[in-house]
């Protein structure tokens, strides 16, 4: 039998069946949905009088529109409310496994998947929503769909594929001190571009991302779709297992004997090709800060704001000069010139608890600057706020001066009162600073946790290592 | 979902590589559960010099003036023209919804996101991916003559104007198939219906701890 990449022993397993140009049926384990890409996917079956297939396999959570802040007066935006309800009321009525707004288990859908045991190594993971790619650093064939295919899984467990192509990206060697799993992937998409994975799925391996925790492996896997890859992948190891074991969903008991047997096939195999492999050494990777309005527009904290005039390609230096007008930003700035006016800790990018804790550590002892009016710190799900508070981590945040709020999508696309006001600067630590993204006429720059936190401090731009 | 037939339509260009589904739409509008009405709201924030929320009377908004689709004839357009990744980001099909709700039947590009690329088949609209020179070309074209117009034909994967320009484009079989003959992808699906229950049989049989 010829070797096989992750990628392909994940795809094989699930092929329920394949036409001669490729076309297959591709079986699907878990479902999440959320509340803004599934009522038409909900109304669509209703209309056909079609069934939920495998009701068992869904996970619903509201998210992207809850508030973050005084819970008790529910959802004050009428249209974001009813969107809400409508999720509440198609979960009751098709008897759905639903964590509701104020259950102790709410959060980001991508948060909570992994937080449950919801996701494990080996299944096909599918939502509405393009960062599903988070789940792949479980060794689970994980990615976002659109309404369309939603309610296609509803009803037959199943979605119309064709396989993509196998990319590898090894990031060889160790990472130096005060780089995180932000930083490798902001680094890794800066050298691929937006597009580059676009037709892929990526197995990330290598050192640097063996050696990071399942936290890190899930903010690397999350931004895949930012290198134009609906996919990525991390094999299984001790690692995954650690993470896994215990969790509410996950296997139990003799099963899990079972699983574990089963799941130490899921890594490629030492001969295995990829149509395409990149190489990056982890020790050239700096703290990266995004400066235009593509995640492919980031750089090096110790460089400066690059400049297009020395762009030859004509239409990419186009494309610098208007996103740097958009962000209101000189060329050749240097970051530490750069002031924020906001600065967001959160989404799935970036909110559990170690993300928390690398965050807390900067800001431990010290005062938001004063001319930052607003930092926001918004956990991934209700259990990593209380493990948060139960670590005091809450308090050195607001003693610092940061707000410490709700879990939930927030300021990462501003669907809730979490919002930049135009012209306003946020160092956040989501995963898209295109244009509007937090908010009309807002200016995002990408950072990890303890980057967006030391700026919170400076009132600027600064490297984290320098502190 | 509607057969795509052969027509031929004005076309309108947004010369920007990596336009993303938050232009497209952005997420104020995501907050309805309908499928329609999305129309007027695309590229909002482009389009409008005033900020909007759902619900809002559009015709008291400020127009951007400036902006293609704000301009005769290209308010009529239905078939767009892009660069590189076109409709990268969310997942959101409130993109493809929103260019069919204003009237486009075909976007072409040199090049789309995945996410995006397969949304738009489900609703019946048509990702024509070009060469890039080839793109260049419909813009320097499109330059020259602004009522300029394309025919597409899809049974014939061709591009075509009334100047003898002609383009050949690559299209999935299965996709086109769908596509001409208006078919919804879940019923051709639940004709294996069978093939997934013999399917699961095996797969829970071999995964005991996913049943
Ligand atoms: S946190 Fe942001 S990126 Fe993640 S699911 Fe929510 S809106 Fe999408």
């Amino acid at each position: 039998m010829s070797a096989k990449t992750l990628y392909d022993k994940i795809w094989d397993l699930h092929q329920v069946r394949c036409d001669d140009d490729g076309t297959a049926l591709l079986y699907i384990d878990r479902h999440l949905v959320h509340e803004v890409t599934s009522p038409q996917a909900f109304e669509g079956l209703e209309l056909a009088q079609r069934t939920l297939w495998r009701k068992q396999s869904i996970l619903a959570v509201p998210d992207h529109n809850v508030p973050t802040i005084g819970l008790e007066h529910g959802i004050t935006d009428p249209v974001a409310r009813l969107q809400v309800e409508t999720l509440d009321a198609n979960c009751d009525k098709h008897e759905l496994t639903e964590f509701k707004m104020g259950d102790s288990r709410q959060g980001i859908v991508h948060v909570i998947g992994p937080e449950q045991g919801a996701t494990l190594p080996g299944m096909t993971v599918v939502c509405g929503d393009s960062h599903t790619s988070t789940h792949g650093a479980f060794a689970a064939l994980a990615f976002g769909i659109g309404t369309s295919e939603v309610e296609h899984v509803m009803a037959t467990q199943c979605l119309i594929q064709k396989k993509s192509k196998n990319m590898r990206v090894r990031v060889e060697g160790s990472v130096t001190p005060g780089i995180t799993a932000k930083d490798i992937v902001l680094h890794i998409i800066g050298q691929i571009g937006t597009a580059g994975g676009t037709g892929y799925t990526i197995e990330f391996a290598g050192v640097a991302i063996t050696n990071l925790s399942m936290e890190g492996r899930m903010t690397v896997c999350n931004m895949t779709i930012e290198g134009g890859a609906r996919a990525g992948l991390i094999a299984c190891d001790q690692t995954t297992l650690d993470y896994v074991n215990g969790r509410p969903f996950a296997p139990q008991g003799s099963d899990w004997g079972k699983a574990v047997a089963f799941w130490g096939d899921l890594h490629s195999d030492e001969d295995a090709i990829f149509d395409h492999e990149v190489v990056i050494n982890a020790c050239d990777i700096a703290p990266q800060v995004t400066w235009g309005t593509s995640p492919e527009m980031v750089c090096s904290i110790e460089n400066n704001i690059p400049d297009p005039s020395l762009e030859a390609d004509l239409v990419k230096a186009g494309g610098m000069s208007r996103a740097l007008e958009y962000m209101g930003l000189e060329a050749n700035l240097p970051f530490e010139q750069v002031y924020l006016d906001k600065i967001f800790i959160g989404s799935c990018t970036n909110s559990r608890i170690e993300d928390l804790r690398a965050a807390a550590e900067i800001a431990r002892g010290h005062k938001v600057a004063p001319n930052v009016k607003l930092a926001l710190v918004v956990p991934g799900s209700q259990l990593v706020k209380q493990q948060a508070e139960s670590e005091g981590l809450d308090s050195i945040f607001t003693e610092a001066g940061f707000e410490w709020r709700e879990p939930g999508c927030s300021m990462c696309l501003a669907m809730n009162a979490d919002r930049l006001e135009p012209g306003e600067r946020c160092a956040s630590t989501s995963n898209r600073n295109f244009e509007g993204r937090q908010g009309q006429g807002g200016r995002t720059h990408l950072v990890s946790p303890a980057m967006a936190a030391a700026a919170a401090i400076k009132g600027h731009f600064v490297d984290v290592r320098e502190l | 979902m509607e057969k795509f037939e052969k027509f031929s339509g004005i076309v309108a260009a947004i010369d920007r590589a990596n336009i993303d589904t938050d232009a497209i739409i952005p997420k104020q509008y995501l907050k309805s559960i309908k499928r329609s009405g999305f129309g007027i709201n695309l590229f909002d924030n482009w389009r409008y010099l005033d900020p909007g929320e759902p619900g809002d009377d559009n015709s008291k908004r400020r127009l951007n003036q400036d902006f293609v689709l704000n301009q005769a004839p290209w308010d009529q357009a239905q078939i767009l023209l892009g660069r590189e990744n076109f409709a990268c980001g969310s997942s959101r099909e409130h993109a493809v919804w929103a260019l069919m709700d204003f009237g486009f039947k075909v976007v072409i590009a040199p090049s789309f996101a995945d996410i995006f690329y397969n949304n738009s088949f489900k609703n019946g609209l048509l990702p024509v991916a070009l060469e890039g020179e080839q793109v260049d070309q419909l813009f320097e074209q499109l330059a020259r003559n602004s009522d300029f117009r394309l025919s597409i034909d899809l049974e014939k994967q061709r591009v075509v104007n009334a100047n003898g320009l002609e383009m050949h484009f690559e299209i999935d079989p299965f996709r086109k198939h769908c596509l001409l003959n208006g078919l919804d992808d879940i019923g051709l699906t639940m004709q294996h219906a069978d093939a997934i229950k013999a399917f699961e049989q095996q797969y829970y049989d071999q995964l005991p701890w996913l049943k």
